[in-house]
């Protein structure tokens, strides 16, 4: 069981390391709005992103991003 | 549920019964409820976002009422304005900090982002769905900013400049740190807690001394940070209310954390007795919670602060010699001659020197009719010209006029507002005395009797009567009723809130904008010469549509075609052409020299009356209302059905007042009340013991809401009149107030319940423990025990209360 005087420090170690990191997360301001982010990730809008040859015909053709 | 194809496509507001506003969406026709939502959608699809329709949860903001003036936006061009909030960058490209107004859910953040960004000339375009703040970088020589605030009003959002002020500031920083609190007490608590685990189960098997011995001092490092950073608003708060020889509910909580955490440090350093980590970071977290979300809820509205700024216009036309200057409104000074264009705002208090001036006072009286000034007559900043351009001198330095006159009044409101009773802080005040008092009583004797045990049974006397149950008890059910009234569609921003509206009694309603929508509507159609309804309001919307009075966005809906000719009288009506018919709208007397002759006698007292009229004589009459919410009947009802007394405080005659009243079953009508009125009204009923809900909506409403014990504003308010009220109708449902009312209710009951439940615990503990019959583990048990009972009784709040 003597490990655990090696591995117990190392999991401290890598919590400041994981703590630090999430104090500069926040500090760069990717904290500042929790909402948005839930919400975007459900939106389909990387269809310009499929390849050609990928693509399967869409009942309404007019889905299809113009721009 | 209402029928979505009598609803607008874009902002579902139930469409007109004329709607005409069609356009194809997916290969199906959508009708919309004015030209403005149809210009949005077309704007939409051209640029294949039409995915936002999909994507949305909530409709658009209605539009009907916003057409901003594109010639407006191009004095966001000018460098003076710019100065106070746009930064250039190293790169020659500029960033600028906006607010959006407008945004409803997630989906308008993803539309306003594609559509921005993919502009040319945009480098960056990132919106803030909490509060709806925006930062845009743009290359100044490849697109003007104007221009992209015109994209910006395309799809139907409305961009302010945002300034920064210091107290927004202040709120940023404390957000961020909360952030990082909560999460050294999230990582804390899950390390001490696996540590804690593996002396919970050493303690029965066989641990080796030593081992357990390195896992308590581990667990002391990584608990100290969550005490000493995490835990820190506690120990402040406490020492703050100690101070002020106040006890509230700080004390108690950093006397367990810091108890707790003392006794643990001690068993660590000395060897034997308990330790106590992961309970100290548990606490810590959960309480930690709590307070985030309790102050995510305080800020929502986000735009707080700034809403003055965004009422007052940002420059000026100064007129020097003939020759026209644009400037901040901050220069001006008294005896300046200015230069105001329908549809912008009076900089500052001013004397008009033109002959005539319909002037939109909304934002002063709440009234949405323009009234008429003449030459040599005051008009107050902030208020709107309408009709014509007009030259008005200044005769108060922009910092000093009347609008600014009604802040100061603001300031005084909310001094005097009455402090809502808090039953946890009164009750937690002599639990912790009886607590610390014990704790001091029980050492002594067994200091007496037993000294080597003494600090050990004080330290499990404080422990054991961690008051965890009793200060989770208000804030869990507070979250979780604050939560689902959000869902609801009301948003609270001060604590008390659910605790005042809970013993409220008499809810005073502003009448325009509140109880009514605040838009003027054709009300009926009476035809004179037999001319068919539809035909006389086609007639009436081509002559309206070359004005910008708001009697003519009344007739907007019946739009078919142009007029030949017409032209506006200030505070008389309309001249024009139509069909090859001379023909004139507007005030009886006004109207009847159309056929040189007498006007007919007016169809009803109430409302507003237009006539009609051609060179051959009368035509039709129109009478024009301010339209009562539809739902409003049903509210009143349901508020009358929770007991409570309603009356309404508004400042039009008596005659429309009665009207509306009438209608909707409202007892009680104030009628004619300048804000200063309704204030002293207000004050009067609540010296004389009545609890009073005041919902309202404009400026003039902004001294009554900060002086009413608990004060809504609807969300078509003045960002103003939101950021002084104590609660948001979101949904401007006003059948919601009742239903808001019922679980403020029911919250305060689960408060009591909660509270009652806890003190009895800790009751039945205290004397256990401070004979020496708990042993930890029982204690640790029963604490946690009755946590969970206290936050499970809470979260029958997040249901729905029954019938609403």
């Amino acid at each position: 069981m003597d490990i655990i005087y090696l591995l117990i420090p190392i999991a401290i170690v890598l919590v400041g390391f994981g703590t630090a990191a999430f104090f500069w997360s926040v500090n760069s301001g990717q904290f500042d709005d929790l909402e948005s982010p839930a919400h975007r990730i459900l939106y389909d809008d990387d269809e310009a992103m499929i390849p050609e040859d990928a693509r399967v015909p869409k009942a309404p053709a007019k889905d299809e991003p113009k721009a | 549920m209402v029928d979505q194809s009598k609803l607008c496509f874009h902002c579902e507001t139930p469409l007109p019964t004329s709607g005409r506003f069609e356009l194809e969406v997916q290969g199906e026709i959508q009708r919309f409820c004015c030209p403005a939502c149809r210009a949005v959608t077309q704007t939409i699809l051209d640029s294949g976002l039409d995915k936002y329709y999909q994507h949305r949860d909530k409709p658009a903001a209605d539009l009907s009422t916003k057409l901003s003036p594109q010639a407006e936006l191009a004095l966001y061009d000018s460098p003076d304005v710019q100065r106070e909030f746009v930064r250039a960058l190293s790169d020659q490209s500029s960033e600028a900090n906006l607010v959006i107004e407008g945004i409803s859910c997630a989906a308008c953040v993803w539309l306003l982002e594609k559509h921005i960004g993919n502009l040319a000339g945009v480098e960056r375009f990132n919106v803030n769905l909490t509060n709806h703040r925006a930062r845009l970088t743009w290359n100044p020589n490849e697109v003007q900013l104007s221009q992209l605030f015109a994209q910006i009003l395309a799809i139907g959002y409305t961009p302010h400049p945002y300034h920064p002020n210091r107290e927004e500031q202040l709120y940023q920083q404390e957000h961020k740190r909360a952030i990082r609190r909560l999460g050294v007490a999230g990582v804390g608590m899950m390390q001490v807690m696996m540590m804690a685990m593996a002396l919970y189960l050493g303690a029965d098997l066989t641990m080796d001394p030593h081992i357990a011995r390195f896992i308590r001092w581990t667990s002391l490092i990584v608990a100290t940070p969550v005490v000493l950073y995490a835990a820190r608003p506690f120990f402040i708060a406490a020492l703050r209310d100690l101070r002020t020889r106040h006890l509230s509910m700080d004390v108690p909580v950093s006397i367990a954390i810091g108890g707790a955490y003392i006794a643990s440090v001690w068993a660590t350093i000395f060897g034997g007795g308990e330790v106590y980590f992961d309970s100290v970071s548990m606490f810590t977290f959960f309480l930690l919670i709590g307070r985030f979300l309790e102050m995510q809820a305080r800020h929502r509205t986000g735009l707080a602060g700034n809403a003055l700024a965004n009422l007052l216009p940002a420059s000026a036309i100064k007129l020097e010699a003939g020759t026209e200057h644009l400037v901040p409104v901050s220069q001006l000074s008294v005896g300046d001659l200015v230069l105001v264009k329908p549809g912008h705002s009076i900089p500052t208090d001013s004397m008009l020197i033109s002959a005539h001036a319909s002037i939109d006072e909304s934002a002063l009286t709440g009234e949405p009719l323009p009234v008429t000034r003449s030459a040599g007559e005051l008009l107050t900043g902030g208020t709107l010209n309408v009709d014509q351009p007009i030259e008005v001198r200044v005769i108060a330095a922009p910092d000093q006029g009347r609008m600014s006159a009604i802040l100061n009044l603001l300031d005084r409101a909310q001094a005097d507002k009455p402090d809502a009773a808090r039953v946890a802080d009164k009750v937690a005040s002599y639990f912790v005395a009886a607590v610390l008092l014990t704790a001091l009583v029980v050492g002594s004797s067994w200091y007496l009797i037993r000294p080597e045990d003494a600090v050990w049974i004080v330290l499990s006397v404080l422990v054991v009567t961690c008051p965890c149950a009793l200060s989770l008890a208000t804030p869990t059910a507070l979250t979780a009723a604050i939560g689902n009234l959000r869902q609801m569609g009301l948003l609270i921003t001060r604590g008390h809130v659910l605790e005042s509206l809970a013993q409220s009694d008499l809810v005073a309603f502003d009448k325009t904008g509140t109880l009514t929508t605040g838009k003027l509507s054709i009300r009926q159609t009476i035809t004179i010469d037999g001319t068919p309804a539809n035909e006389c309001l086609a007639i009436a919307a081509a002559l309206e549509s070359r004005s910008e009075h708001p009697i003519a966005s009344a007739f907007a809906d019946y739009f078919e075609y142009p007029p030949q000719r017409a032209k506006n009288h200030v505070a008389a009506g309309v001249e024009g052409c139509v069909d090859m018919r001379d023909l004139r709208i507007g005030k009886p007397e006004f109207a009847a020299q159309a056929y040189l002759g007498e006007p007919p006698t007016r169809p009803t007292d109430s409302g507003l009356c237009l006539l009609l009229a051609s060179s051959d004589g009368p035509i039709c009459w129109f009478v024009l209302d301010d339209q009562i919410r539809p739902e409003a009947t049903e509210a009143i009802a349901a508020l009358h059905a929770l007991n409570l007394r309603v009356v309404m405080l508004t400042g039009d005659i008596a005659e429309n007042g009665q009207r509306v009243a009438k209608e909707l079953g409202i007892e009680q009508v104030e009628a004619q009340m300048t804000p200063e009125a309704k204030l002293s009204w207000v004050n009067r009923q609540q010296q004389a013991g009545r609890r009073v809900v005041m919902v309202g909506d404009g400026i003039n409403d902004i001294p009554v809401l900060s002086g009413a014990q608990t004060s809504i504003a609807m969300n078509e308010a003045t960002d103003l009149a939101k950021t002084s009220a104590d609660a948001v109708l979101i949904s401007t449902d006003l059948r919601k107030l009742a239903g808001a009312i019922a679980q403020a209710r029911r919250t305060r009951r689960i408060i009591k319940q909660n509270i009652a439940w806890s003190l009895v615990y800790n009751l039945v503990a205290l004397p256990l423990a401070s004979l020496g019959f708990i042993a930890p583990w029982m204690a640790a048990i029963g604490m946690s025990a009755s946590s969970l009972v206290v936050v499970g009784n809470a979260l029958r709040l997040t249901r729905n209360p029954r019938g609403y």
